[in-house]
């Protein structure tokens, strides 16, 4: 993964730009801003996070105002605008979850990584944080990790110790999907 | 065991690849479309069928199609909503997991009876693995002439894409997916003009849930008369249900509309029990939105009549002893579960999801949440819990879009059915933040009618 400040002036790769262009092919002519969500999802998955040199370019690519990407990128939640850790264990904290032990996760995970809600650990492997309801509440307390979003389901503290220490090896199974 | 129409191969190996599906009568829907129907037949067949919205309204899907204007020279959408983002639902994620191509075929059928050359997949980005499927499954059918120019030689051509979201609870409401779809914040549109008319792109537009297009596959198949005879009344047919919380057996279960909720709830067909041998508390039927209803009300109405899973059955009573089928997110909740601290959880939720266009939405959420927090946390004042049902009310019916009522039912119906464990909270706030109130009364026999009505 690639790390950039909020200053440095963001180049996308050849291969980057050619999936944009598939993204943009499938809206009608004139409509390319449809494709700022799927583009902005590339960018995180590229660098990690959206900055703003980044959004800038992505505006440019679009053919659209800077201030059009900043407004969609600070408002849907996936998107992060500073750096985070290389994973981001993103843990559902919503109702259903919450009633089987999502809250105990969340104090576990918090306490396995030594760091807050949304701080990076010193290696700068790990973030963490509550996010809402993940659909996934017959198979909870669950959580994922971007950029390919795997889910972790049915979790308890031997799972969470098996995942965090399996990323730090970076051994991770093929991602599970119920 | 009740029929299945949507799960029937779910645990056929590999149905979610093409080949699979196919062997198992796949794609039949799109041949008998394309090949004997017009697009009216179809509307007419879908009408016929009774089936109603599966992504938590309820409005009859045929109708909603006939309302589709037809100006010439605009081309028409249909757009799939997969943002599936109520708490307690999960039956759309299942689906598009496990047997993609019902979901891609419904498309195909419901695009052909709408005129709809392009189509789109609406998921909620946190869907990553999902929407990897869905591309998978599009590339399939693609490739064996389903999509595409002139599908089957019909004449027919339609092009599907899956757009992900961005994480946003509100980009579930139609209006504020289409606008999330052209690239902009979730803001929910003010209502005139309705999608039908003037929805993506400012073209006619149909938004309907992943369950309610797949349904169209064995209305299709079957033909729309067999489809009503199953299910009760004006529920026809079958719906998936998510099921949560302290139940022996959670997961997506398919329902012949109609069954009990006790049937369902205990029966091992279902949800097998509550789990560790506890006892039934209380019941959210049918995701985070629908007022919840305590043990006693959610297995029989104040008639002493059993609740039925159906959209009439679960309204019952209205809000003074009922609920709302919703979107089938069914979340059941023990004897050890604290209610006040679910409805501050539950506006928590709905606090970070209001998309700020509204004050009373905007601010009342928050104020809610406020408000519920200090009364778990034992610094609650008995007027809090008044001033919690007037700041649902002063919500309630006031904004833009239904996130508003969504937000102030849970806490008001709260409220309304375990008032006791509020106060309690308030007067025993050291006993409060160490236990729970338990059961009490709520799993008792049936409150007569003058009790429950009164709130
Ligand atoms: C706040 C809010 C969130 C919603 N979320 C969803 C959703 O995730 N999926 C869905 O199908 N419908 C959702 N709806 C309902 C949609 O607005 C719309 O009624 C539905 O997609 C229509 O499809 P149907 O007629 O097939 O049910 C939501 C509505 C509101 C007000
Ligand atoms: S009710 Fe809430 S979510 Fe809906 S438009 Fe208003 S502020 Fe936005």
């Amino acid at each position: 993964m690639l790390k950039i400040s909020d200053t440095e002036e963001v180049i996308f790769s050849p291969e980057l730009i050619s999936k944009f262009n598939e993204i943009v092919a499938r809206y009608p002519e004139g409509k390319q801003k449809s494709a700022l969500l799927p583009v902005l999802h590339l960018v995180q998955a590229e660098y990690g996070w959206v900055s703003t040199p980044a959004m800038n370019k992505v505006a440019d690519y679009l053919d659209i105002k800077p201030i059009e990407v900043y407004e969609v990128a600070t408002f849907y939640t996936m998107f992060f605008l500073e750096p985070k850790g290389k994973y981001v264990l993103e843990v559902c904290r919503t109702g259903p979850c919450s009633i089987v032990g999502a809250d105990k996760m969340m104090k576990y995970i918090e306490q396995k990584l030594g760091v807050k809600e949304g701080e990076v650990t010193e290696d700068g492997l790990f973030s963490w944080r509550g996010v809402e309801c993940l659909a996934a509440c017959g198979m909870a307390p669950v959580l994922q990790i971007g950029p390919d979003y795997t889910y972790y389901e049915n979790l308890n503290e031997a799972k969470v110790d098996e995942l965090i220490d399996s990323l730090r090896l970076k051994t991770v199974e093929k991602p599970q999907i119920n | 065991m009740g029929r299945k129409l949507l799960l029937e191969h779910i645990n056929v190996p590999g149905i979610n690849t093409f080949e699979v599906y196919r062997q198992k009568g796949g794609y039949r829907a799109v041949e008998k479309v394309l090949r004997a129907m017009s697009p009216e037949d179809v509307v007419e067949e879908v009408k016929k069928s009774g089936l109603r919205g599966r992504g938590g309204a309820g409005f009859p899907t045929g109708m909603k199609w006939s309302f589709l204007a037809k100006p010439e020279g605009k081309p028409r959408y249909l757009v799939c909503n997969g943002d599936e983002s109520e708490p307690g639902t999960f039956k759309d994620r299942y689906l598009m997991t496990h047997i993609p191509h019902a979901l891609i075929e419904g498309m195909i059928v419901s695009s052909f009876a709408l005129g709809a050359n392009t189509s789109y997949i609406y998921v909620r980005g946190e869907m990553m693995p999902q929407i990897r499927i869905l591309e998978k499954a599009i590339a399939e059918a693609k490739n064996a002439g389903f999509l595409g120019k002139n599908i089957l030689g019909s004449g027919f051509d339609l092009e599907l894409y899956v757009q992900p979201g961005g994480g946003a609870y509100i980009c579930g409401e139609e209006t504020a997916l289409i606008e999330s779809l052209e690239g902009k914040r979730g803001n929910p549109r003010i209502k005139p003009p309705f999608p039908a008319i003037s929805g993506l792109y400012n073209c006619p537009t149909v938004v309907n849930n992943v369950e309610s297009i797949a349904a169209t596959v064995p209305i299709i198949n079957d033909g729309g008369e067999e489809y009503a005879k199953i299910g009760l009344g004006r529920s026809t047919g079958t719906k998936l249900i998510s099921a949560s919380g302290n139940l022996n057996k959670p997961g997506v279960y398919e329902i012949e509309l109609g069954v009990s909720v006790e049937e369902f709830l205990y029966s091992e067909e279902y949800c097998g029990g509550i789990a560790n041998g506890k006892r039934l508390k209380a019941v959210v039927a049918g995701g985070s939105s629908v007022p919840i209803l305590p043990a006693n009300l959610i297995l029989k109405t104040v008639n002493n009549e059993p609740r039925l899973m159906t959209y009439e059955s679960l309204a019952d009573g209205g809000f003074a002893s009922g609920t709302m089928l919703g979107s089938g997110g069914f979340i059941a909740y023990d004897e050890d579960q604290c209610i006040v601290r679910n409805t501050w959880n539950f506006s928590r939720f709905y606090h970070h999801e209001s998309c700020g266009q509204c004050s009373p939405c905007r601010e009342g959420t928050g104020w809610m949440e406020k408000v519920l927090h200090r009364l778990e946390y034992g610094h609650g004042k008995l007027s809090d819990i008044d001033l919690l049902v007037d700041v649902s009310k002063k919500i309630e019916g006031n904004t833009i879009c239904p996130l508003g009522d969504a937000a102030a039912w849970p806490v008001a119906s709260a409220i309304r059915h375990f008032r006791d464990e509020f106060e309690w909270h308030v007067t025993n706030p050291q006993e409060a933040v160490s236990r729970n109130y338990g059961l009490a009364h709520y799993a008792d026999p049936l409150p007569k009618l003058e009790n429950v009505a009164a709130s």
